[in-house]
């Protein structure tokens, strides 16, 4: 029988089906960060359990770290949950990359990096933007810490086996059309619980042509789709990705040859069938902007602030509620829309391509005056290539402060936070209330769009910013 | 964990759609490393005003849901971050079961849970009840109409009795039913299948997975 992706690597890691209906799943890597970790090494301890496979599980410090100064943590409840990630993989033997170490950055920038992410494993940690691997034809997904101690146990997760729905994005993007905006688009369309219960599947001519960061971009944010994962099939450009030569972790020579051979046998086969499909024309797909709270308010940058009633999936009430927290009149065009702050990172938009395209954008430009800008890779090893590249040197000259790998302003459990009513673009993946910070008002766009926002001091469309 | 056993508690309401983890325990609240005592900062920005006194605006904040144990919500609760500090803190609290609508979309049908909040709730002894968005319309006005209406909710028999007199029924996975009702460790569960585990374990490639 034909199978999709999804189900050929679901069915190779299923230990045993339950009688419940569930089933017990392998889990070929487990990434833990200092925030959703602690009460799961608790309960190992409470209980006298191990971890069961610490040649698989990797350990980062990403949420809560200072992006300026790393050799201080200030706040001293930061400061102990970081120890804590310290002690507990010392005790427990867990690989970890800490605020010394070269290779620490975001868990969902360094899994890529590393050769710990492959195609056709399953993946897992504590954090919902675990689907970021999915880019790889890897199955990954988010947990709760429940789950992250289940996991540490027994190297398994008791699953309900999703559904699948087929994403397909036909024809050519733009120029300074982003993966971003391919993914922001599909939000909009399916809204933020329209993937809750699939694994979604992403296929077409505009994403075959993607690079691995762009395709991270887009499985990234299948979680604020409502899906818990996004896959794309592994293909050459996902095999000349994992072959570089600093990625310690991934199959080399023979080994490697012997995966590749693997690897290719793992695309979903002619015919096999999907639960759920969309079909989206990629060359129509315009730069996004959200407009509101929720990932699923967004709209074409040459739109206006809708009305309330107006906008499918989200209740007049909704909506107004979204644009008093906001600040925003319907009518507006969202190009009229003045920001603050613009913070280009995180683990959506922080790799060494997102950095490139915004660099390109800043090159002998400055920033407005008015605007504070914020430039945060996503891992260390992401600075030393932009370092090395002189992106750094761009961005400072256009008045931007050039920071430390971590999440950063994405979530602002750092000093990185917006105040009470200030307005940020922002190439993370959350426009939340308060997620930036308390009253803070978040827009969620590309890493070219968010420098060309800061250079304005507003939103343009990029497209007719660029050529003119 | 608990079992999960028949009670009668108030209801209290809270009337927003994608109401997100953020939202239910924003993060300065992520810090501890401790399981305990996140009830208080629950809705922490939508409960507690400029200078930390409950917002009185706040629907969860009136007298009549004092001691609420059951949270009637809109579609898609529980949506964006992972953080299991959301169930922690709705546990912590007091509520015991939440009630949301599934909704239309196309043809699609919007599940009233996000997943990954949904599993943690399993985790916490906390159920998630999924119900048509007419009935949960029934359930707002039926509170609204008499604020602290209490309901007795019975997993075993699947229903959800409002003191009213309205009683609604609602499907429940069979797994996550006996492990609520039993109040089971799930890894204690699964270590029961330590040989399959390790059988597997002996022939799979986690290189090539």
């Amino acid at each position: 029988m034909s199978k999709t992706l999804f189900e050929k690597i679901w069915e190779k890691h299923v230990v045993k089906e339950l009688s419940d209906g569930t089933a017990l799943l392998y889990i070929d890597r487990h990434l833990v960060h200092e925030v959703t970790s602690p009460q799961a090494f608790e309960g190992l301890r409470m209980t006298g359990r191990k971890v069961r496979r610490q040649n698989l599980t990797f350990a980062t410090m990403d949420h809560n770290v200072p992006t300026d100064d790393r050799s201080v943590i200030r706040d001293p409840i930061s400061r102990a949950q970081v120890e804590a990630l310290s002690k507990n993989c010392a005790d427990f033997g867990v690989t970890l990359y800490d605020l010394d170490s070269d290779k620490q950055g975001i868990v969902h920038t360094i899994g890529p990096e590393l050769g710990i992410t492959l195609p056709g494993l399953t993946m897992v940690c504590g954090d919902s933007h675990t689907s970021t691997h999915g880019a790889f034809g890897t199955l990954a997904f988010g947990i709760g810490t429940s789950e992250v101690e289940h996991v540490l146990a027994t190297q398994t997760l008791r699953q309900k086996k999703p559904k699948t729905y087929k994403v397909e994005y036909t024809g050519k993007l733009q120029p300074h059309v982003f993966s971003k905006d391919m993914i922001l688009k599909l939000i909009g369309l399916i809204g933020t619980a329209g993937g809750t219960g699939y694994v979604l599947e992403y296929c077409g001519e505009a994403i075959r042509s993607l690079s691995m960061e762009a395709r991270m971009t887009v499985c990234n944010m299948s979680i604020e789709g409502g899906a818990r994962a996004g896959m794309i099939a592994p293909d050459d450009i996902t095999f000349d990705y994992v072959s570089a030569e600093d990625r310690p972790f991934a199959p080399k020579g023979e080994a490697f040859e012997k995966a590749v051979e693997y690897w290719r046998t793992l695309p979903g086969d002619d015919g096999a069938k999907f639960d759920a499909t969309i079909t989206i024309d990629a060359s129509e797909i315009a730069p996004q902007v959200t407009w509101g709270t929720s990932p699923g308010m967004v709209t074409d940058v040459t739109a206006t602030v809708p009305e309330p009633g107006s906008v499918p999936g989200y209740s007049a009430g909704d909506v107004e509620k979204a644009l008093e927290y906001m600040g925003l009149t319907p009518g507006t065009p969202l190009t009229d829309v003045s920001v603050d702050t613009v913070f280009i990172g995180s683990c959506t938009n922080g790799r060494i391509e997102d950095l490139r395209r915004a660099a390109k954008i800043f090159e002998g430009r400055k920033k407005a005056d008015s605007v504070k800008l914020l430039v945060v890779p996503g891992s260390e090893a992401v600075r030393r290539q932009a370092e090395a590249e002189g992106l750094d040197k761009v961005f400072k000259g256009a008045g931007a402060e050039w920071r430390f790998a971590g999440c950063s302003m994405c979530l602002g459990m750092n000093p990185d936070q917006l105040k009470p009513q200030e307005r940020s673009a922002s190439t993370s993946n959350r426009n939340f209330e308060g997620r930036q910070g308390k009253g803070g008002r978040t827009h969620l766009v590309s890493p070219e769009m968010a420098a060309a926002a800061a250079i304005e001091g507003h939103f343009v469309d990029i497209r007719q910013w660029s050529n003119g | 964990m608990d079992r999960f056993e028949t009670y009668t508690g108030v209801v209290g309401t809270l009337d927003r759609a994608n109401v997100d983890t953020d939202q239910i325990i924003p993060k300065q609240f992520l810090k501890s490393i401790k399981r305990t005592g996140f009830g208080e900062s629950l809705f922490f920005d939508w409960r507690y005003n400029e200078v930390g006194k409950p917002d009185q605006d706040f629907e969860l904040n009136a007298p009549a849901f004092a001691g609420a144990s059951v949270l009637v919500t809109r579609n898609n609760f529980g949506c964006g971050s992972s953080r299991e500090h959301a169930v922690w803190a709705i546990a912590q609290y007091g509520f015991r079961t939440v009630i949301a609508p599934w909704a239309q979309r196309g043809d699609v049908r919007v599940p009233a849970f996000a997943d990954i909040f949904r599993n943690n709730c399993v985790k916490n002894g906390v159920l998630t009840i999924e119900l048509s968005s007419a009935e949960v319309d029934e359930i707002f006005s039926a509170v609204n109409a008499s604020p602290g209406l209490k309901a007795t909710v019975n997993l075993e028999a699947q229903t959800i009795a409002l003191e009213s007199g309205k009683s609604f029924s609602f499907e429940v996975d069979p797994g996550v039913k006996e492990t609520l009702l039993k109040g089971l460790d799930d890894i204690a569960q699964t270590l029961e299948h330590e040989s399959d585990i390790s059988a597997f374990e002996a022939t799979h490639n986690t290189q090539l997975g």
